[in-house]
């Protein structure tokens, strides 16, 4: 049951090789969803996903969380085929609901993935405590998840997908449900927690600065079937602050990235005469 | 959490000024249109006949109640045993669900006189089965319900964790379906004692809350069938006020704590 959750030594945090997925396969419905995708994530990354709706970003996630099978190709997590990592909790995972169960307290949510690895009772709850403190609501741990907002339900989230110290996090879209301001305050959050707590992060999001913000490396991919095009490296340092966002730095990558999603408009959209006009 | 006196009051004094309006305007109708006694009888006129046969109205209570309990306890178990086996196996849930659906479109009560010809004339067994079938459907179905409807992203949570199950099904299904079992509950309570007294409409021992009505508006005496359906309220009310009490000590930080706040 407990086979430990360390690395393989030297193995990269993700491997995905020849990666595709039909959903309905062999079906009048099928749809392909990713095809051929190869990428190989190091130890210490942030990687992003990005891209339109219905890229296959999100379902390249659940390849690598073994919440769904792969048509043809490989994913190893750790080192480790996909299956054998999420038997070993060898991941945590955030999705975009912050998906609390709303009967357990702060605390008891948090201890959540403990509680199944069978930790003992006081083991739990002072790992449980420390995270929330992390993420800075402590006095919150006896409160109710009704009884929080939104973005702070999101902390309590990130804090339980980080409670057994997985050596990697997954995030599918984790701040899409948020304003603006806690968006950017969360993202700043996960910065400092997944540098304190060394962790790797492949992250899902459709927002640019978002991504160029978080990331280490950017990977864009391309509508329906999905296929990365493109893999931008963003260096922005490791203090990234408010201030950052407003660098040219910052603003040049927003741009390239930018860029390299444009190539994917909706086709089915007529231009707009007037405003092509007015553009010129 | 805990409200103010202020919000308590607040949310108290409507009811209560309605009802003594209510009284007010019933009583005053008594007496203007000089209603006789067995048309309707005046609010005083009940209130007298209650008080004078407080006695036999707790005798009649404590039968009907008895037999509303026993009913409720037997059906909330029985229902919640089954609703375990629906949620698990789908093929059965197809099967029950039209069958409940069937049952409480056919008036049920007249199960109780088939089950009047099962037991001897006095037994009070006939009314518990009674109670207990209509109890036993509406847990059910909530309960199983509640297995069921489980959020998406807790499944894939769950499976992240690699849990299997069992493991599922205590710590996210039974506790999910916590509140569906109390709404049940909160349902069944009034509707078990209901049933026990239109169950004795159907024969066999006259001593309950239900026979006694019968009886009184039988013999004119309006006045006392009135105070009898006072008891019988009382009665309903008292179960329905030991569910939510239930309720409240057994999820102290759950749905209806989020509810009861939101009030």
């Amino acid at each position: 049951m407990s086979s430990p959750s360390t690395a393989v030594d030297g193995a990269n945090a993700v491997e995905v090789r020849g990666l595709s997925k039909v959903f309905n396969a062999g079906r009048p419905d099928a749809v392909e969803a990713l095809v051929d995708v190869d990428l190989v994530i190091r130890p210490g990354e942030f990687v992003s996903l990005i891209g339109p709706s219905g890229c296959g970003k999100s379902t390249q996630l659940r390849l690598i969380a073994n919440l769904t099978e792969p048509t043809t190709g490989q994913v190893l997590v750790n080192g480790k085929p996909a299956k054998a990592a999420r038997l070993d909790q060898d991941y945590g995972m955030a999705f975009q609901l912050a998906g609390l169960f709303e009967w357990r307290t702060v605390t008891k949510n948090v201890e959540l993935p403990l509680e199944l690895k069978r930790w003992d009772k006081a083991k739990r709850r002072s790992r449980a405590l420390e995270m929330l403190e992390l993420v800075k609501l402590s006095e919150f741990a006896g409160h109710f998840p009704w009884q929080l907002s939104g973005g702070m339900q999101q902390r309590v989230a990130i804090a339980r997908a980080l409670a057994a110290h997985p050596p990697l996090l997954l995030m599918d879209e984790p701040f899409g449900a948020l304003d603006e301001m806690t968006r950017e305050h969360m993202q700043t959050e996960l910065l400092r927690i997944c540098g304190e707590t060394s962790t790797t992060v492949v992250f899902v999001t459709h927002s640019i600065p978002e991504a160029v913000f978080l990331s280490t490396r950017v990977v864009v991919m391309s509508p329906r079937p999905g296929r990365i095009t493109d893999v931008i490296d963003v260096q922005l340092g490791s203090e990234r602050s408010v201030d950052t966002r407003e660098t040219e730095a910052f603003f040049a990558k927003v741009t390239e990235v930018r860029e390299a999603l444009r190539g994917f408009q909706p086709t089915d959209v007529e231009p707009d005469i007037e405003q092509v006009a007015e553009e010129l | 959490m805990r409200r103010s006196p202020r919000r308590l009051f607040g949310l108290v004094w409507p009811p209560i000024v309605f009802g003594v309006a209510f009284l007010a305007l019933w009583e005053l109708a008594v007496k203007v249109f000089d209603f006789q006694p067995y048309f309707l009888p005046a609010p005083t006129a009940i209130w007298d006949a209650f008080t004078t046969n407080t006695e036999l109205i707790w005798e009649a209570t404590k039968v009907s109640g008895l037999n509303a309990l026993v009913g409720l306890v037997l059906g909330a178990f029985v229902g919640v045993g089954t609703s375990f086996l629906l949620a698990r196996f789908r093929l059965l849930n197809d099967l029950m669900t039209p069958l409940a659906i069937g049952l409480n479109a056919v008036p049920i009560f007249v199960l109780v006189s088939v089950f009047n010809n099962m037991y001897p004339v006095t037994s009070e067994v006939p009314r518990r089965l009674m109670v207990a079938v209509i109890v036993y459907f509406i847990v059910l179905v909530n309960v199983a319900r509640g297995l069921r409807d489980v959020e998406a992203v807790h499944l894939e949570l769950m499976r992240s964790y690699a849990a299997g199950d069992a493991t599922v099904l205590r710590k996210v299904r039974v506790p999910n379906a916590v509140p569906y079992l109390f709404t049940a509950l909160k349902i069944a309570a009034p509707a078990s004692v209901i049933t026990a007294f239109v169950s004795e409409y159907f024969g066999g021992s006259q001593n309950g809350l239900g026979s006694r009505i019968a009886s009184n508006i039988a013999l004119s005496n309006n006045a006392e069938a009135w105070a009898y359906v006072l008891g019988a309220c009382l009665l309903g009310l008292a179960f329905f006020l030991s569910a939510v009490a239930l309720e409240g000590v057994l999820t102290p930080g759950g749905v209806g704590a989020r509810e009861r706040d939101r009030a």
